[in-house]
């Protein structure tokens, strides 16, 4: 998969009362919810996020609930990826079983500004910012974390392993 | 031989048919349990029934109303009539309606539906609370839910294991949630990110039960998959009664491999409050200067047992709630509740000028039953004070113990139990 999107720049633990409030969990409806999407932090971002656009965070990315609303209202937004220095364990999971694709870069600084445009390339595990010309490697899934999200989430995965069953 | 391993990686090898597991491994394991909640599940059945017609298991799937109920409008009342109909129509055991329902982790642990040894999934993040019984239990999305309602297994990446070594005694007034809070505050809110947080040492049998399940209640606020106590005689004393099927309790290998050992001396521990927007961000009571409070919320899944009503009912008593501050006490389930009116506490907190309500989670996520406007600020027993947690984004939730808070609600400010005691 490839893809080229501008940078939504982020901080350290964003959690995901502010990925997607409870307030508005009264609906399951991810359409309804990426109306919402990060507006605790960052009111703009619902309104003009683009289609295949990219979030840049820091560490712990994701923290707090096991609300699978937050990657889904990020996902239903038009977000392609989000890249992040770390991820809490339940978004992790969550978004790879809802065939939302993270790119996990490790501690440290990570040189990418708001409005940089990305290009990332997850079959060859390689990503440019396209404003500095930098370029970084993108870790492998590992074992059959790979084949979940190459099935596109953790359903149609299910689907494959019960029909290879019966 | 197989490696010496710590408790989570022997259940973990137990359930997924190995002699033995390593941090970093990636496993298939059985599930003994699958539970979710009006929020997580409604999204679970759908993606369940592009799955499956049927449950793996109609006694291994709790599913409990707590979030939005009793339902605070119409779609919330959607969403319940949704986990309802799945519930009947597969016809699930363990379907607690509202006037039999409690805070999920309060109720599943009381009404034994968790035991040592076992491996628990839930799609709510605090899952992780029935670790205090001696279990694996962890916090997934209802994806995870709903594949596992359909095969009754999941996969898993081992975690390494963080020792936390307990010593001495808890003095009065200060509780699990201090510890826990202390705990957090040492390590932060990514501390113990993707790794198992496992209790030990001689502090732990001074510990009650109420103690360890808010203490594995929040070991998610510090990243942790999740936060497991040994199974002791106070573990088992608690599980008689209720606990009908066996179970296989689990210790850690002598020599099993622990990243970081971190050592509490629960002696030494004072009561503490986390101010907003974070957990980690936990300062001593009394360093607190004179901090004025609109709301104090008493309950949740932290702190919404027996005990911690008896906590602020012995700080109540013939006191008045300050004209300043709305008290809210919410009993975590219908056993307590009744428990607490048998008690007098209920008849206390009413006369304090408190609100006692059924059981919800209400007020900690923000859902009903006590949201903040602009500016407000409130000291909490539950577990997380993230921005606009409970109410308007520039509202403040500082985390405390229930005496904490049943002081602060007293005095109209942060305050500490002896302050008022
Ligand atoms: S009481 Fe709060 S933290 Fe606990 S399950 Fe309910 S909403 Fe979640």
């Amino acid at each position: 998969m490839r893809f080229t999107g501008k940078v939504w720049r982020y901080g350290d633990n964003v959690d995901t009362d502010v990925i997607i409030p409870a307030r508005y969990l009264n609906t399951a409806d991810m359409k309804e919810l990426a109306l919402h999407a990060m507006e605790d932090i960052d009111p703009t971002f619902a309104g003009k996020v683009k289609e295949g656009d990219m979030i840049v965070a820091g560490k712990n990315f994701g923290c707090g609930s096991s609300r699978e609303h937050a990657p889904g209202a990020l996902k239903a937004a038009g977000v392609a990826c989000v890249v992040a220095e770390s991820f809490a364990r339940i978004f992790y999971r969550n978004a790879i079983n809802i065939g939302l694709p993270l790119i996990e870069l490790g501690e440290g600084d990570i040189n990418i500004k708001a409005g940089d445009m990305l290009a990332v390339d997850l079959a060859a595990g390689q990503a440019e910012n396209l404003a500095s010309g930098e370029k970084f490697a993108i870790p492998a899934l590992p074992g059959f974390i790979q084949d979940i999200a190459q099935a596109g989430g953790l359903v149609p995965y299910t689907q494959q392993l019960l029909a290879k069953k019966k | 031989m197989a490696r010496a391993m710590t408790m989570t990686e022997k259940i973990f090898a137990a359930h997924a048919g190995l002699s033995e597991v390593q941090p970093g491994q990636l496993i298939k394991a059985k599930l003994d349990l699958v539970l979710g909640n009006d929020i997580t599940s409604p999204p679970a059945i759908k993606e369940f029934e592009q799955i499956s017609d049927k449950v793996f298991d109609k006694d291994k799937i709790v599913l409990v109303p707590d979030h939005f109920t009793p339902n605070k409008d119409i779609k919330s009342a959607e969403m319940a009539k949704t986990m309802r109909e799945f519930a009947r129509k597969q016809n699930i055991t363990h379907y607690f309606e509202v006037g039999r329902m409690g805070i999920e982790h309060v109720l599943l642990p009381e009404q034994g539906l968790v035991a040592p040894g076992e491996v628990i999934i839930g799609a709510d993040s605090h899952t992780c609370t029935y670790g205090a019984v001696g279990a694996f239990a962890t916090g997934v999305g209802s994806t995870d839910m709903a594949c596992a309602m359909a095969t009754g297994e999941t996969w898993f990446k081992v975690p390494a294991s963080i020792k936390v070594e307990l010593t001495g005694k808890l003095t009065k007034w200060v509780s699990g949630k201090d510890v826990v809070l202390t705990l957090i505050g040492m390590i932060g809110v990514d501390g113990a990110r993707y790794q198992s947080l496992e209790f030990a040492g001689p502090g732990v049998a001074s510990l009650t039960m109420t103690d360890r399940l808010t203490i594995s209640n929040m070991a998610i606020e510090a990243g942790a998959k999740n936060g497991i106590f040994p199974v002791d005689s106070i573990t088992e004393q608690y599980l008689t009664g209720r606990v009908k099927r066996a179970y296989t309790p689990v210790a850690a290998d002598p020599g099993a491999e622990y990243i970081r050992t971190i050592t509490i001396n629960l002696e030494k521990l004072t009561p503490v409050v986390a101010l907003p927007h974070l957990p980690e961000n936990v300062r001593p009571v009394s360093e607190m200067a004179l901090t004025p409070i609109n709301q104090v919320i008493i309950g949740s899944c932290t702190n919404g047992r027996i005990e911690d009503l008896a906590q602020a009912a012995a700080i109540f008593d013939g006191k008045q709630v300050h004209e300043d501050v709305r008290a809210i006490i919410i009993p975590g389930s219908q056993d307590v509740y009744l428990e607490a009116v048998k008690l007098g506490y209920v008849e206390i907190f009413v006369k304090a000028g408190a609100v006692v309500s059924t059981p919800t989670c209400g007020p900690c996520l923000g859902g009903h039953m006590g949201i903040m406007a602009k500016g407000e600020r409130a000291v909490a027993t539950t577990n997380r004070n993230f921005r606009g947690r409970m109410g308007h984004v520039d509202s403040e939730v500082y985390l405390a113990s229930p005496a904490v808070a049943a002081a602060s609600a007293v005095l109209g400010r942060i305050a500490g139990p002896e302050e008022v005691a």
